[in-house]
């Protein structure tokens, strides 16, 4: 007799529906991580009570942890589904696994939710090298190992979620443009060419919902999957605005 | 006259490229995919991209070179024009993915640094970490994201492309799309469309690939007229991770830093693997291949691994096939340039690759195959004709396919660190192509067809899609799909053979029967991914059909498509003059074969069942040759067809100078 596990899901059948509570039985198998899981009940979405039920939504899609897509709250910690083991999660509570959808973001269902803003915010600190054309015109300017190997940490961004789930000062009640969208801005502030577009960068992030409103609590650096030094580009952020309003106060 | 509109379908490295190359050029594009586009398959791909740089070509390397490793890793199925052009492009497609920003890793003076890949001997590949797919299209993604700023790009993420609209005189004039969340389904009218919808892993069920790669696209474009070319043309990846949901891609750039193959001598050893003394492990690919070492091809290294699996019996696990990828005596700086592919080991399977070695075995990868598409060969420079608006265009007017969706760049079998480059380069290409399309359209613009020709097409869609709905049955489609990817695995991927091939097919037709009795757990209006599903595990079906009967009909071994019953055996006497002799006649084989199969496979969409035609390749610029990456004992091989060829040009000497000789068959 195969060993089962119970997962405990927090599921709304469309956006501003009442939520509910359904379990499932699954049965265990070596390596399974929370994506296998749900892929199993959608397979036979039966819950622990023997009644039909429908295969529960969820984004998913590299199942390796680079694309950023299937963030949820398990067992009360924003993360990426697909590397979360059963194995480990067990080991933290022998009695189930718990899923639950973002509470930052809108649910579009079960554990699906809409981030579409966190692109926003970064078309809004403008997020890109603008480049004099997609012709050819040789190669891109010299750039150290030194500052390869602290661009590239900020470059694997995935836009997953998780830093603006944990971050306390992100919610409806404010404008804060979230630590994400920050540390883009810094990565692009010290590109050679990126930086003719710093002053405007910076000065979204020294207006309403900008770097300001951070409250420094931290938790973002904490739940990032890709380790990126959140806190550094806030801090940097913070130094940097700050130098633009003198600059700017001084009219250069 | 009405403003002009692109339907882009799939925001990976192709689609990407191509709506920025558009939108730079003032045409307005539409963008659908089914994720939002910076989560497509391409930030999956790790290893690097190719070029000729300053670092090689001091070696003695040139563009000519990156093309003969191209099509000789393809096993020359490749028409070689379009592939010549890439070669000569792929400098400066890196120069520009520079410009726009990727980390590319970096020498002490600030260029950028380079490593070694399989099937060449130099250093082309360019690289960022062990993430390069991810930094390509990220810096691709927000060059977008600038243009959907400026109002030239509309983005429409999670939305599923159900089928293209073809007016009654052929001429493709849009597509229909479904939303994801709201279900909603609608036409997008454009004067051309671009599928840039990735490969098919999905159809084995287990691969490297994503969720969203199930080949759905394809499918539904080959079921609406357009053809699919060298189907049964499928990467098997040598060095993958074995998973319950998915078999993680464990990069070539471990091996290209160093990392060694290797199995215990004694089967199934069951000491720690760090306690093996070196004379008792069988580095296989080093001493098979002493050339290539373990950088030999994909196809290559993938067999020998199977063959060390299968037929010596050596596999690491006894539950499960498995050799060692060993990069435990890498230096520390090296094993940082792969740090992003080493978490994934460690991440998945709990062991720290640094210190113990990484177990692995080949998946399903790539498909080298995909909707065919046409280019204009440029007769002076070998390669194409820029700006052309064949390049890249279907069978069906109006209708353009890019990137791993296309069939174009690698042949039969697929260089490393090629794909990143062929799915940029077809992306760069095709915008001007589709601009000098927009201005001469044959029939005139989508915008004046009438609105029943759209009305029509979202009816019919919505007409399956409530049908599906309403279909009462007893299959559920999880098991089917679980069912198609066993036997698709099993009999369709590294070593095939006629009769398996045609249980396959029977295997197929029972699906296909059942599929009609297929039932939704959710039969809801909103956000219903079970419906996405079940749609999408016809045309999955529909696909596993024509690549096993593609894979049928080819009775050779070539590239990727390995049928042992039709291998030409190998010379192996001992006495020199016998030697010889056996290699003569392997090479008359050889060239008999190349008379025979050296073609394009084509299917088209019939309801009985595909039908396939074979079109000459054009192998103009490079002659065949034979295959054998520095195996022992092919050196014999070699000199005899260089004999071989040479009386063949003497033969044709006096008429070669007016006629431009080709490679190709003896007479």
């Amino acid at each position: 007799m195969s060993r089962k596990i119970k997962i405990n899901i927090l599921r709304q059948e469309r956006p501003l529906a009442a939520s509910n509570w359904e379990s499932f039985d699954v049965p265990y198998e070596h390596g399974m991580n929370v994506t296998t899981v749900l892929q199993r009940i959608a397979a036979d979405p039966v819950t622990s009570g023997r009644s039909p039920t429908t295969p529960v939504a969820y984004d998913a899609c590299c199942l390796e942890e680079v694309c950023g897509a299937c963030s949820m709250v398990i067992n009360g910690r924003v993360r990426q589904a697909c590397s979360a083991l059963v194995d480990a999660l067990l080991e933290e509570n022998l009695g189930a696994i718990e899923l639950r959808p973002m509470t930052k973001f809108p649910v579009i269902r079960d554990l699906l939710v809409d981030r579409r803003s966190m692109f926003a915010s970064l078309k809004r600190v403008k997020a890109w090298i603008n480049i004099d054309g997609y012709h050819d015109l040789g190669p891109g300017p010299r750039i150290s190992p030194t500052e390869q190997e602290q661009a590239y940490p900020l470059s694997k961004c995935m836009t997953c979620g998780c830093c603006v789930e944990a971050c306390p000062q992100f919610n409806d009640r404010s404008a804060f443009i979230g630590p994400a969208a920050v540390s883009q801005a810094i990565l692009f502030n010290a590109h050679p060419t990126g930086r003719e577009d710093r002053d405007a960068r910076l000065e979204i992030l020294s207006g309403p919902g900008g770097i300001a409103d951070c409250g420094n609590s931290q938790n973002c650096v904490k739940v990032c999957p890709k380790d990126i030094p959140l806190t550094d580009s806030i801090a940097k952020a913070g130094r940097d605005t700050t130098l633009y309003k003198v600059r700017k106060w001084f009219g250069r | 006259m009405a403003k002009q509109h692109v339907v882009v379908v799939g925001g990976g490295l192709a689609g990407l490229s191509a709506a920025m190359k558009l939108a730079e050029a003032g045409i307005h594009v539409y963008l659908i995919s089914m994720v939002p586009v910076k989560r497509s398959h391409s930030v999956c791909a790790q290893g690097g991209i190719n070029s000729v740089n300053e670092y090689t070509r001091q070696q003695g390397d040139n563009e000519w070179l990156h093309f003969d490793d191209t099509v000789y890793g393809g096993d020359f199925l490749q028409n070689q024009p379009p592939v010549k052009e890439m070669c000569d492009w792929a400098p400066r497609v890196i120069d520009l993915l520079d410009r726009l920003g990727v980390p590319f890793n970096r020498t002490p003076e600030g260029k950028r640094d380079q490593r070694r890949f399989g099937g060449t001997m130099f250093k082309r590949t360019a690289f960022a970490g062990a993430t390069t797919g991810q930094q390509l299209i990220y810096a691709l993604d927000e060059q977008v994201r600038r243009w959907e700023a400026e109002g030239l790009v509309d983005k429409y993420e999670y939305w599923e492309f159900l089928a293209p609209i073809i007016d009654e005189n052929g001429n493709c004039r849009g597509v229909v799309a479904q939303d994801m969340f709201s279900m909603d389904i609608r036409s997008f009218a454009a004067d051309a469309v671009v599928l840039a919808t990735g490969g098919c892993g999905l159809i084995y069920g287990r691969s490297t690939m994503s969720m969203i790669c199930t080949g759905g696209a394809a499918g539904r474009a080959f079921r609406a007229g357009v053809k699919y070319a060298n189907a049964e043309f499928i990467q098997v990846h040598p060095t993958a991770i074995p998973g319950t949901d998915k078999l993680r891609l464990m990069s070539e750039s471990a091996r290209g830093e160093g990392g060694r193959v290797w199995v215990p001598t004694k089967p199934q050893d069951e000491r720690d693997p760090r306690s093996i003394p070196p004379h008792e492990r069988y580095y296989f690919l080093e001493e098979r291949y002493p050339k290539y070492g373990n950088l030999v091809p994909r196809d290559i290294a993938t067999r020998e691994i199977f063959d060390v699996c299968a037929n010596n019996g050596l596999s690491v696990e006894k539950e499960r096939m498995c050799v060692y990828l060993d990069v435990t005596e890498l230096p520390e700086d090296t094993l940082k340039k792969l740090e992003g592919i080493l978490e994934i080991y460690e991440k998945f399977q709990g062991a720290d690759p640094r210190v113990v070695p990484m177990k692995i075995f080949p998946a399903v990868h790539y498909s080298m195959g995909g909707l065919w598409v046409d280019y204009a060969r440029n007769d002076d420079t070998g390669g194409v004709v820029l700006a052309s608006p064949r390049n890249q265009h279907s069978n069906v007017p109006g209708l353009f396919v890019i990137g791993e969706a296309d069939y174009q760049y690698h042949g039969a079998n697929r260089l490393g660190a090629n794909s990143l480059l062929s799915c940029i380069f077809a992306g760069l290409i095709v915008g001007p192509s589709i601009e000098a399309w927009l201005k001469a359209l044959p029939d005139g613009s989508a915008a004046d067809r009438p609105v029943s020709l759209f009305d029509g097409a979202c009816a019919r869609q919505r007409g399956r899609l409530e049908k599906l709905i309403a279909q009462p049955g007893t299959e559920n489609p999880y098991k089917l799909h679980h069912e198609l990817g066993e036997v698709m695995t099993r009999n369709v991927t590294v070593v095939r053979n006629n009769k398996d091939l045609r249980a396959t097919l029977d295997k197929i037709g029972e699906l296909e029967e059942r599929y009609k009795n297929v039932a939704l757990s959710d039969r809801g209006n909103w956000t219903n991914q079970n419906l996405s599903f079940a749609r999408a595990l016809e045309d999955m079906v529909l696909l596993a059909r024509v690549i096993t009967q593609c894979a049928l009909k080819r009775d050779e071994c070539r590239g990727a498509h390995y049928k042992p019953e039709f291998q030409i055996q190998s010379p192996d006497a001992d006495e020199p003059a016998k030697l010889r002799a056996q290699a003569r006649t392997w090479c008359e084989a050889f060239a008999r074969q190349i008379d025979r199969w050296l073609k394009t496979t084509i299917a088209e969409f019939n309801a009985d069942g595909p039908l396939i035609s074979y079109e000459d390749v054009d192998v103009g610029l490079i002659p065949p040759r034979p295959r054998t990456y520095g195996l022992k004992g092919a050196e014999i091989i070699e000199e005899v067809w260089r004999e071989m060829s040479a009386q063949r040009q003497s033969r044709r000497a006096p008429q070669s100078a007016a006629a431009g000789v080709a490679g190709g068959s003896l007479e």
